[in-house]
């Protein structure tokens, strides 16, 4: 989320998920809503019953698509100058919010002499949108008064991701649509506790509370409470992490509960990578394809053999409660690390999850009021709560933003890094589907959510499907540049013509082989959601 | 008797507010709760389904170490040793530049702490993160 904190100072949804059901006009841009956040879905459509207008920005027709005021269909990657598009319509039309640009912004002048350079056929020509349709957007956002923009991992899984959201930030910032009650700017993320895992400081360039590792007085804090130097360097990414090779830097690794030998792009190069390392060690409940080649396995106790806390994606940050005991000798991640501190010289003191709390309420200021047993009665504390008697924040940057002045950070586009062309005509899109979580690890072992959704498909169009002499229900193979798998199509018409689609949560048909490691510079994020394939009829 | 305790749905970032059903010392159901501001009595059928992964025959439920090419069932102490003396070893040969930990946003924020804290105190490195892009 490195684009909003740029603009904002802050990377997390601006609005609470209930805010969603008073706004007048709601803004979708890359993200399944109704799938892979139902209840973020169900405020867009109880809002949308109300006669709140929506306007959906995605390649594909899903099911908020369908119902939308305004659906633009651009073409994959495509966001920056569909965003300028709309941002120079507002201009043209005089409906940018001058009086918040002037008292809460700044660097205005940089994205306005870039809007007026815009050619907007280009734009156009470019997202394949109307400019009808994107004039029509401009002005509904712009003249609703509560007006809520809510996106996902399609906007941020490209190569330039973090530019995508920059440009998004830039929208809400020209038309005045922060800093208030049903309004703002909401990324929805996507696993359960990615926002709490951020918050701690599971980053590499980050302590606990988005405090910089290159930051002095952070730092010394830190130091000082855990009586030990701390390394300033920033650390390597996930990717760079996995992606290393048998030469890569990192020789030694603790995977807790992830699964990259199916998450991660090019995966390859990730089992070459983890293979070579002289010590993997895997905390998992099952045994996934990554710990499967571990030296070292611990079996690891669920969400409902322990104690603690996750934070939504709205910051609330609430109890997960133990029911029951661990099965045979599984035991949470907390005690594995405790454990292992102390084998390897550095004892940590044991803590309960309420006593690790209390550390992070003390060192972390934006959870500094936030202990187990406020969490115990009601709903969880959304932060920033700085300290005891302070109630959480519903919605953020009031009256000021974290940073101080939301900045302008003009943007222009970045063509995806893989291009179709003669020989992978189709752009392929992955995503996720209702019925499954991530890579499937956790879903696919529970029966009922498995019957509904039991294989992966390939979403295509009628058109394209005819050329290819391909019928619904037969097996094609999909091929890109690094490998190829085959699975089944679904003729749809949620697809436009030259695209096709499929998920990433099944194992047989591990879609990340095919994906690049190309990635935003800046964020890391993998650039998922485009690459250049093609399909062919399995003879 | 059904007990029944109140947790967070751990399959989506709209964190609804359900309950676990408890017979005997296993989970067998899984309701909305009420007053939740998200749930509000109502959760997707990921929700509804939460509780079957909690006794699935594939769980893990003992230390694993490799011997000879082949992962083998193993105690707490040896499978603890082991992972300590691979770290330790990478440590004294390459420093914290050659260890890295995957944290995760299925651990609690307490467990995601800790292992951050593990990462820069123990391992002596920033070479920490998880699936947050992904
Ligand atoms: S019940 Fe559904 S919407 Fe609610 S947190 Fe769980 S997965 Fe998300």
């Amino acid at each position: 989320m490195a684009g909003l904190a740029t603009a904002f100072g802050s990377g997390a949804m601006t609005n609470s998920i209930n805010e969603i059901e008073e706004a007048e006009l709601i803004l979708v841009a890359g993200s399944n809503t109704t799938e892979a956040h139902p209840q973020v879905g169900r405020r867009i459509l109880q809002a949308v019953d109300r006669g709140a207008r929506l306007i959906v920005i995605d390649p594909r027709l899903t099911a908020l698509a369908a119902r939308a005021h305004v659906h633009l269909a651009l073409r994959p990657g495509t966001d920056i100058p569909l965003l300028n598009g709309m941002m120079r319509c507002m201009l043209d039309d005089n409906l940018a919010d001058d009086l918040f640009i002037e008292m809460r912004t700044e660097n205005f002048h940089a994205l306005r002499d870039m809007l007026y350079r815009l050619d907007l056929d280009q734009v156009a020509a470019a997202t394949g949108v109307e400019l009808q349709s994107i004039r029509r957007a401009a002005r509904l956002y712009a003249k609703a008064r509560k007006a809520v923009l809510c996106y996902c991992l399609g906007v941020t899984q490209h190569v330039c991701g973090t530019a995508n959201v920059e440009t998004y930030a830039n929208l809400a910032l020209l038309a005045g649509k922060l800093e208030k009650e049903h309004t703002g700017v909401d990324p929805l993320r996507g696993q359960n506790n990615v926002q709490g895992a951020c918050d701690m400081g599971a980053l590499p360039g980050v302590l606990p509370g988005y405090q910089s590792v290159h930051d002095l007085a952070a730092r010394g804090k830190f130091e000082a409470a855990w009586r030990t130097p701390l390394p300033a360097e920033p650390g390597l990414s996930l990717l760079d992490m996995t992606h290393g090779g048998p030469e890569g830097p990192v020789r030694g690794m603790l995977v807790v509960g992830e699964n990259p030998m199916l998450s991660d792009p090019d995966l390859a190069r990730v089992e070459e990578t983890l293979r070579s390392l002289d010590c993997l060690a895997v905390s998992d409940i099952f045994l996934t394809e990554t710990a499967a080649l571990a030296d070292v396995v611990f079996p690891a106790a669920c969400f409902a053999e322990k104690t603690g806390t996750f934070t939504s994606s709205e910051r609330r940050v609430q109890m997960v409660r133990q029911a029951v005991a661990p099965p045979g000798e599984c035991r949470g991640d907390g005690d594995l690390v405790m454990a292992l501190a102390g084998r390897m010289g550095v004892p940590f003191a044991d803590a309960s999850p309420a006593e690790v709390m209390e550390e992070i309420a003390l060192l972390t200021p934006l959870y500094g009021g936030i202990y187990h047993d406020r969490l115990e009665e009601g709903w969880g504390l959304q932060w920033p709560c700085p300290d005891r008697s302070h109630p959480g924040t519903p919605f953020l940057h009031k009256g000021a933003f974290t940073r101080g002045r939301g900045r302008f950070v003009p943007t222009v586009h970045v063509p995806p890094a893989e291009q179709p062309d003669g020989d992978f005509p189709f752009t392929l899109i992955t995503g996720r589907v209702y019925h499954h979580y991530h890579t499937g690890t956790m879903t696919r072992r529970c029966a009922a959510l498995d019957r509904e959704c039991r294989e992966a498909v390939l979403e295509m169009n009628g058109g394209d499907a005819a050329a290819l002499a391909i019928r619904a229900g037969e097996r094609v193979r999909l091929v890109s540049r690094r490998g190829s798998l085959t699975l089944r199509a679904a003729v749809t018409g949620r697809m436009g013509p030259g695209q096709v689609y499929t998920s990433f949560h099944f194992t047989e048909a591990a879609v990340n082989r095919l994906l690049g490691a190309a990635r935003d510079p800046s964020s890391h994020c993998p650039e998922y959601k485009v690459c250049a394939v093609r399909v062919e009829k399995v003879a | 008797m059904t007990e029944r305790v109140l947790t967070t749905c751990v399959y989506c970032g709209c964190g609804c507010g359900c309950y676990l059903h408890v017979e005997e010392g296993r989970v067998v159901g899984t309701s909305p709760s009420r007053n939740h501001p998200i749930s509000r009595h109502n959760l997707c059928l990921k929700g509804w389904h939460l509780h079957e992964l909690i006794h699935h025959p594939d769980r893990l439920t003992t230390p694993l170490v490799r011997e000879d090419g082949r992962l083998r069932e193993a105690t707490w102490d040896e499978a603890l040793a082991r992972a300590a003396a691979g770290f330790r070893e990478c440590l004294e040969h390459h420093g914290g530049r050659g260890l890295g930990v995957l944290a995760s946003a299925k651990c609690t924020n307490e467990e995601n702490y800790l292992l951050q804290k593990f990462a820069r105190t123990v391992l002596r490195t920033n070479n920490i993160d998880h699936c947050a892009r992904l």
